[in-house]
């Protein structure tokens, strides 16, 4: 009997676990973070469905400083694949004046992200949100379950995870209580990048290196995206070739100096320059558990 | 393995079309606390180069701070994840890792070894196709290595690798482990394991782990990862049978009607003829949709959607399986049970059952024995506690199509969830169904509940009394029944204490007998029910799990939960038995409120707050609502 490819045994279980959550719960939502991630997930989404529509939403918390280019490929995608999108804005954090500069990481991510998302999913009443997290990102994330419950408070309690045995999973809530499911939970960032050029997903431009204004800041190579960011006395931004290895906020999101303007050139210099893919992100480099401690909070 | 060579933009397809044809091993790591498991684990990843640049800054500095191997990288540090755990310096749930060679991707189920060992090590083994066995060579087999095994066995793991771990701490010496090869392959041999291989390694100083060691000239064999990378793939037979849950319709328009699900075992064809089970209906297959289009042919893990030739009703649950070799169908089953929550395992308590795609109501009736997981003992036991495991009879509501497990790992394992809490409080195996249920029919009478109400003139329904003990339930109930025959209706009052003395005699107060306590008066009233009669059951009937299952047993409308609410305190104060006094004396023991507890009701149909209502208000209360409910009618003139 032909045996099958990891990839295509990686692709089955997403395929599967998609699937459960429709059939056993009752509003399911993809947080959609215009990632390469998401667009892997959206793509096996598709694929558990056809030939129906994609029987649920999209739902972006958008924090307002998302590069400009993630906002586009999110509405062109949207567009393109007739999918429903919902994109939600803590007004109240709008209100505030919250951004990354003033407040620092912590805060902003805190309340244009954190408390955005659980706003979004309590208005709609949202039992089970897809994340595109993967276990082998970080070490905390190496125990996560596929299937994650949250208490009503939207706090992960490590005491109350479900143990998962075989392809069974328990949707099974009590009143409050919602899903976070993985369904990238066992692919890694290789995967997901041979998955990419294997079923040629598109992806946001920022993951290929292209000439782009940056400053450099605290080690970090940060573009400027928009007028917004502020620049100190004497600070001049410098076109210079980079991409994203991973995309969030573009105040902290850090760039690496690279010629990989390809797919098969980020695969090629993925193979060569090892540097873990969360490295590009701010948020994470206060204390070795932090992710941990997020994720307690109700951070994705 | 050696480092990768730097692929070529040119070379670059090439590589690609190997590594997408790279096929996937996913194997369990057994061991206890220092058996150096960690450390084995983090090596792999190390050697096998999948860390990136800024995980090895992270583990060196790590290692300076929390290390515990001095100047030296302490790779155990690369696996130990929440910060809880890193702490107490012990691994406390199963931690996923992935790592990559030039044969294979690899999953690494990596599972602690100390006291939660059976629920973590059952979890991580259940997807495995392999397991590594750690042993420290000082000490040899222990108690904890024939436990491992034990459940690595039970799970249907066949192929082991008995890393004979610290060969550096014995000074490489060859009789060391020779001598506990021997052994282990002894004790293996008697739990059904017998393709094993046994390897001397180091894992602190890397010897036969990646690299092959010098100090070891006596061994010929591979190291460990040469043969994980060499040993062929675990291969389906090609003779078992297709087996798919349908997990999910997809209806997007009146032309299409296909059935999703991961195939669980063998191939389809189409053209194939299958039977829906367990309804047995017999179709063939129009169609197979993979995730990229019409296939010719589906394989075990694939997930695909069936289009069937003929319109017949499937849905959610039903198992679609080759009619050449159908699954079987049962509702009374033999089966493993493997324990994993701090509530124990009631026999008697109803718990769903989830195996496949299909959700069912179990009971445990009755547990057989439990096994002890060191001495493989069998002994007697009424419950299961956390992390144990035994041997039960599963009575079903709904017939279950299933193989057994040994044949089928996806069609024949379940998980057992709490129905209130609706966590995950069990795993087990399905062994064999038994034939009670095909051999004792139910008999089909002409005369039914319907028409022995309606020559009452009323209808037929239970009054389930709940509350603690001297709460005022048999008063009250004892008013209400008064109130009902001096209207003329036919009614009967079952008593806790009455029924105690005859029915259920040989029950005492344990957990486990005051659930088979309230399982039989439900059995009761529902006859009671069906024959027509108003009854009002009057039972401390503590735990809500019963009290769901009584409610279970009848039509809906047909039962109204009265709780009648008095404090405890209020309770204890009254003490008309006499009895809080003695069980405060320590006299009685597993008394409800006392040292047994009492989980009220949510949602009940009426509750009575006794300390602002009177029995004879409360009565009054209760008539009224059930003639609100239509039980009694309106009309009716009730005779003082």
């Amino acid at each position: 009997m032909p045996k099958l490819s990891h990839l295509a045994r990686l692709e089955a279980e997403s395929i599967h676990i998609f699937r459960e959550v429709v059939a056993e719960c009752e509003r399911p939502v993809m947080l959609y973070s215009i990632g390469k991630d998401s667009s892997v997930m959206l793509h096996l989404a598709l694929k558990a469905f056809q030939p129906a529509q994609l029987p649920f939403a999209l739902l972006h918390v958008d924090t307002t400083w998302k590069f400009r280019e993630m906002i586009a490929f999110r509405d062109q995608t949207a567009r393109r694949l007739g999918l429903k999108l919902i994109v939600h804005i803590n007004q109240e954090g709008v209100a505030m004046g919250i951004n990354p500069f003033t407040h620092g990481s912590a805060v902003h991510t805190d309340i244009m992200k954190t408390q955005s998302l659980k706003q979004a999913l309590e208005r709609h009443g949202f039992d089970a949100a897809f994340g595109g997290a993967r276990r082998d990102e970080e070490k905390s994330r190496a125990k996560e379950r596929v299937f994650s419950l949250r208490s009503a408070q939207h706090r992960w309690d490590p005491k109350r995870q479900r143990p998962e045995l075989w392809r069974l999973y328990n949707a099974r809530l009590t009143r409050g209580e919602s899903l976070r499911v993985f369904p990238l939970s066992n692919w890694t960032e290789l995967d997901v990048w041979q998955y990419i050029y294997q079923e040629n997903i598109p992806i946001v431009p920022l993951y290929f290196a292209k000439e782009r204004p940056v400053v450099e800041r605290d080690g970090a190579l940060i573009m400027v995206d928009d007028e917004r960011m502020p620049l100190a006395a004497g600070e001049q931004p410098q076109l210079r070739k980079v991409r994203f290895r991973t995309l969030g906020c573009y105040p902290l999101t850090g760039a690496i100096e690279s010629e990989a303007d390809s797919l098969p050139a980020i695969i090629d210099e993925m193979l060569v320059a090892r540097t873990s893919e969360r490295q590009g992100r701010v948020i994470d480099q206060d204390g070795s558990a932090s992710m941990e401690k997020k994720k307690q909070e109700g951070y994705f | 393995m050696s480092a990768k060579p730097e692929p070529l933009p040119a070379q670059l397809n090439a590589w690609l079309a190997e590594q997408a044809d790279k096929d996937l091993l996913r194997f369990i790591t057994c061991g206890s606390v220092d058996d150096g498991k960690s450390t084995l684990i983090g090596r792999l990843l190390y050697e096998s180069r999948v860390l990136f640049e800024d995980q090895l800054s992270a583990l060196e500095r790590d290692s300076r701070r929390l290390g515990t191997q001095g100047q030296e990288l302490d790779f155990a540090l690369l696996v130990d994840g929440l910060a809880a755990e890193r702490e107490q310096g012990i691994t406390i749930d199963v931690a996923y890792r992935f790592f990559a060679t030039e044969h294979r991707k690899y999953i690494v189920a990596d599972t602690p070894g100390h006291e939660q060992y059976t629920r973590n090590m059952v979890t991580g083994a259940s997807t495995a196709e392999l397991a590594i066995i750690l042993i420290d060579a000082r000490k040899g087999v222990l108690t904890q290595t024939r436990r491992h095994s034990y459940l690595v066995s039970l799970l249907g793991i066949r192929r082991v690798v008995l890393a004979v771990n610290k060969m550096d701490l014995v000074e490489y010496a060859e009789p060391a482990f020779a001598r506990i090869e021997r052994e282990y392959r002894e004790f293996a041999a008697q739990i059904g394991l017998t393709q094993i291989i046994a390897i001397p390694v180091s894992a602190l100083a890397g010897d036969n782990v990646v690299q092959p060691g010098d100090r070891m000239p006596w061994y010929h064999g591979p190291t460990l990862l040469a043969h994980l990378d060499t040993m062929p793939p675990v291969q389906q037979p090609a003779s078992q049978p297709f087996r798919m849950p349908v997990q999910w319709v997809n209806r997007p328009n009146h032309d299409f009607r296909g059935y999703a699900g991961l195939i669980a075992g063998g191939a389809v064809r189409v053209g194939d003829p299958l039977v829906v089970l367990p309804c047995a209906l017999h179709s063939r297959v129009a169609r197979i949709v993979g995730p990229d289009g019409d296939l010719a042919q589906g394989l075990a893990g694939q997930s695909v959607t069936l289009v069937l030739e003929d319109q017949i009703d499937v849905s959610r649950g039903d198992l679609l399986a080759s009619a050449a070799a159908p699954a079987q169908v049962s509702d009374l089953f033999e089966a493993t049970v493997v324990w994993m929550s701090e509530e124990p395992m009631l026999p008697g308590r109803p718990y769903l059952l989830k195996c496949g795609a299909r959700t069912v109501t179990a009971t445990v009736a009755p547990l057989k024995h439990k096994i002890n997981v060191n001495t493989l003992e069998k002994l007697a036991a009424r419950q299961l506690e956390l992390n144990e495991i035994g041997l039960a009879h599963l009575n079903l509501d709904r017939p279950l199509a299933f193989d057994p497990y040994e044949e089928n790992r996806d069609t024949g394992g379940f998980i057992l969830i709490d129905r209130i809490s609706n966590g995950t409080v069990g795993a087990g195996l399905l062994h064999a169904a038994l034939h009670r249920a095909q051999d004792l029919h139910w008999q089909t009478l002409d005369i039914d509940q319907a028409a022995r109400s309606a020559q009452k003139q009323q209808r037929a329904c239970v009054l389930w009394f709940t509350g603690l003990s001297g709460a005022g339930k048999s008063t009250i109930a004892n008013l209400v029944e008064k109130r009902l025959f001096g209207a003329g209706r036919h009614t009967y009052l079952l008593d806790g204490d009455n029924v105690r003395h005859g029915l259920c005699r040989d029950l005492g107060f344990t957990d486990v007998d005051r659930v088979e306590n309230i399982r039989r008066v439900g059995e009761v009233a529902r006859l009671m029910t069906d024959a027509g009669l108003i009854v009002l059951v009057s039972f401390i009937s503590p735990f809500r799990a019963e009290r769901r299952l009584a409610r279970s047993l009848l039509a809906p409308g047909e039962f109204f939960e009265i709780h009648i609410d008095t404090p405890l305190e209020e309770a204890e104060r009254r003490d008309t038995k006499g009895l809080y006094r003695k069980a405060r004396a320590g006299e009685i023991h597993n008394f409800t409120g006392i040292d047994s507890p009492y989980e009220p009701p949510e949602n009940p149909e009426v509750r009575i707050d006794t300390r602002v209502t009177s029995a004879e208000q409360a009565a009054e209360q209760i008539i009224v609502h059930l003639r609100k409910m239509g039980v009694i009618d309106r009309d009716w003139v009730f005779i003082p």
